[in-house]
């Protein structure tokens, strides 16, 4: 049992259900003090020990009825005929086969036991990868001595007796049967160990593939890069936006206790203790959603959306030509129509960086003060208008930080109409940054950093 | 305690209906020695658990509210500052005279650190929650209560604690637990808990129950009730779950509902003392205006 518990972690491991050594332990722990004999509650005492979250139970309840269940063997009903040895009628030259036995006379768990043992003889269960299931299922077969049962049915086929014949066509249904169960079991094994490693690769590769690339994201991957982007801010959010406003240390403050029992002639009633403000973060983002960044845009939307969902205190903007305040948008739509109605009433415009400066200094400079990060999330490619670096200057100066987050590599900047170099003298942090790998990296960097903790 | 069975109608004898999983997570919790980390929406009996299981065992319950800022001098132990001060200051003219005959300053200065210690000593200690359970001789229930509310720094301080039973004070020692408490932890998910924690916890997690449960947790709860009046409770409750609410009742709401209705003197559901008691049921404002309309239908649905 030993080794069947172990395959098991690596399942739940494939499946994202973290077993450390130490739980491995525990879950040994478990088996010893309950037992087998009683399913639900090994069940349950397992999934106790090694599941550690809601997400983890479902995932283990999943991967528990997949790993121990069995299902029933859909081997060749025996023959009629009761006391009739089906094999008789078979070719008898050289040895008899016993899974030519199983098939003929349908005994549904030989069959079964005998796939396992093959199946851990051929390692199906080191399956990697989805390719490798035909392969595999070649080699479990032959395991179980496929060879055989088609030297078999190829004799029986050349015999002239007509029972004989009939004999080596139910053997060879039998034979398609065996083959579509181990098929069946192969699957089952790849959907234990591997369909999660493939689906964690395609996240990778997600994270790490450019937003402004040719040809931008396959809309294939859309849904899968929404749910990255949703679980990236939420686990940014999760580490920074908890209130963090007073906590205590726990140590006498000596000098104000003291001031404080001058009152009582030196006796200390009023007892003082040490305490420490911490501010929650403050951020104003203001996103381009112009043409050059369009491919970028609906990514950098859905990071605001989730972000304003999670951190309290932010100020979301967007800009192409003007610049409007979308909070409201945020708050009120969920997120595909949030991003298409932003899009709709400022996209795609012709950049105007000066213009959306004009317009933010105007109406929005009051919400900056020196706790407030400013967050800008553009190309700063503004059709060679007036790039009015001194209101950029204006909003540095107000504002705790100013960090400017550019989709261009970094080669890029300041060709063409592109101001980025100017722009960059006022800003604390600027990078490039066109995956939302770098993405989430850059706005940790900023929320360790420019947030005060 | 001796299997999850025995369990199951123990707790049941102190009035908490248990599920199978909820049972075998505490009696593996118990058997292995571990801390048991409770999750589940607000009001699906994680608290009640503890306090059960301590009923139970017939052991104390000592029970630890975890807020923001919450930190070791709140939850472990606190020198009694104020005390230390004023036996000073009483003490000054003792002390002056026990120095007046010292010859040197040096001799002085070696009588004073005799004293020292004085004032960092047991009698000075006061003890949090944490320390009075590993005083506690015959062990008992220890719960954490909202752990998801502390700060990191204080689930970091948590992990010697859960898993070696044993707290450091750097002024007096290492203080190992008597008898190792059984610890309940819950939490409402508020924040993810780190990894460390949850790897020296066994995880339950409550869900909401199914109607047969939900029957069977009020009957306990609110005895004297009828059994008609419970299952259209019962099931009134359940599909509302199903709708879209801000926040949908959990079973303490049953259980208190149920209670009202029974100071209401009803013996069966209709629309007017629905509506006149929906207020205990649903805590927003908003979905007491978005149900209000549908009262009647929904108590027409036939038992699922």
């Amino acid at each position: 049992m030993q080794g069947a518990l172990e395959d098991f972690f690596r399942a739940l491991r494939a499946s994202d259900v973290r077993v450390s050594p130490a739980e491995a332990i525990d879950a040994h722990r478990t088996v010893a003090k309950v037992g087998f004999a009683d399913r639900e509650l090994f069940k349950d005492a397992l999934c106790a020990t090694l599941a550690k979250t809601a997400d983890e139970v479902d995932r283990f309840d999943r991967t528990f009825d997949t790993f121990f269940t069995r299902e029933a063997f859909m081997a060749a009903p025996p023959p009629e005929d009761g006391d009739h040895d089906p094999t008789q009628d078979l070719p008898q030259d050289g040895e008899p086969s016993e899974l030519a036995r199983m098939l003929m006379t349908g005994d549904a768990s030989a069959l079964a036991q005998a796939m396992e043992e093959a199946a851990e003889r051929a390692q199906v269960s080191q399956i990697r990868l989805s390719t490798q299931r035909s392969r595999l299922t070649r080699k479990l077969l032959e395991e179980m001595g496929l060879a055989e049962i088609e030297r078999i049915i190829a004799a029986a086929r050349r015999l002239d007796d007509p029972r004989g014949q009939a004999a080596g066509e139910r053997l060879d249904a039998a034979r398609q049967a065996l083959a579509k169960e181990a098929s069946a079991y192969v699957e089952r094994q790849h959907e234990l160990y591997a369909s999660e490693s493939g689906r964690n690769l395609r996240e990778d590769l997600l994270a790490r593939k450019a937003l402004n690339s040719d040809g931008g994201i396959d809309p294939v991957d859309l849904a899968m890069m929404q749910t990255l982007v949703k679980r990236m801010a939420k686990r940014l959010a999760d580490r920074y936006s908890r209130r963090r406003n007073v906590a205590w240390t726990g140590h006498l403050d000596v000098r104000r206790t003291l001031r404080k029992s001058m009152g009582y002639g030196g006796m200390p009633f009023d007892i003082v203790f040490k305490t420490k403000k911490i501010d929650k973060p403050s951020i104003v983002a203001i996103c381009d959603v112009s043409k050059s960044v369009a491919a970028a845009a609906q990514f950098l939307l859905t990071f605001l959306y989730s972000l304003n969902e999670v951190v309290d205190r932010m100020e979301a903007f967007a800009f192409s030509g003007r610049m409007i305040s979308v909070n409201a948008l945020l708050d009120e739509h969920k997120v595909e129509t949030a991003i298409l109605e932003v899009l709709k009433q400022i996209g795609f415009q012709q950049t105007d960086y000066g213009r959306s400066l004009e317009d933010f200094c105007e109406q929005h400079l009051d919400q900056l003060d020196r706790h407030t990060t400013v967050i800008f999330l553009g190309d700063a490619r503004s059709n060679y208008a007036d790039p009015r670096l001194d209101l950029l200057a204006t909003i540095q100066k107000r504002s705790r930080a100013l960090i400017w987050l550019n989709p261009e590599p970094e080669s890029y900047w300041g060709q063409g109409d592109s101001v980025m170099h100017r722009y960059q003298r006022f800003c604390h942090v600027a990078k490039p940054c066109n995956t939302l790998g770098q993405l989430e990296r850059i706005i940790e960097d900023v929320l360790r950093t420019y947030i005060p903790h | 305690m001796a299997s999850v069975d025995a369990l199951i109608q123990g707790l049941e004898s102190v009035g908490y209906i248990a599920s199978r999983r909820i049972a075998t997570s505490l009696f593996m919790a118990v058997n292995l020695q571990k801390p048991i980390l409770v999750e589940g929406s607000a009001g699906v009996g994680k608290t009640e658990l503890a306090l059960s299981t301590a009923a139970l065992l017939g052991l104390p319950l000592i029970r630890m509210q975890c807020y923001e800022g919450l930190d070791e001098s709140k939850a472990l132990y606190e020198w009694k500052y104020g005390k230390q001060l004023l036996y000073t200051q009483i003490l000054k003219d003792r002390m002056g005279a026990s120095l007046a005959d010292a010859p040197d300053m040096d001799a002085a200065m070696v009588r004073l650190h005799g004293m020292g210690d004085l004032f960092f000593s047991e009698p000075f200690l006061e003890p949090r929650p944490l320390m009075k359970a590993l005083q506690e001789d015959d062990g008992c229930v220890l719960l954490i209560d909202e752990i998801d509310k502390s700060d990191e720094a204080f689930e970091a301080f948590l992990l010697e604690v859960l898993s070696a039973y044993q707290v450091s004070i750097p002024e007096i020692g290492v203080l190992k637990a008597k008898t190792p408490p059984i610890v309940f932890l819950t939490s409402n998910n508020v924040r993810d808990l780190g990894d460390a924690l949850k790897r020296r916890c066994l995880h339950l997690h409550i869900p909401l129950p199914d109607a047969a449960l939900e029957r069977r947790i009020v009957a306990s709860r609110v005895p004297g009730i009828e059994a008609d009046l419970v299952g259209q409770l019962v099931s009134f409750v359940q599909s509302l779950r199903t709708l879209d609410l801000r926040k949908s009742p959990s079973i303490s709401e049953t259980v208190d509902w149920a209670r009202a209705l029974i100071l209401l003197n009803a013996d069966s559901l209709d629309t007017e003392v629905v509506r006149d008691s929906l207020n205990v049921l649903l805590k927003f404002e908003q979905d007491i205006v978005a149900i209000e309309p549908q009262i009647a239908e929904l108590i027409r649905k036939p038992l699922a």
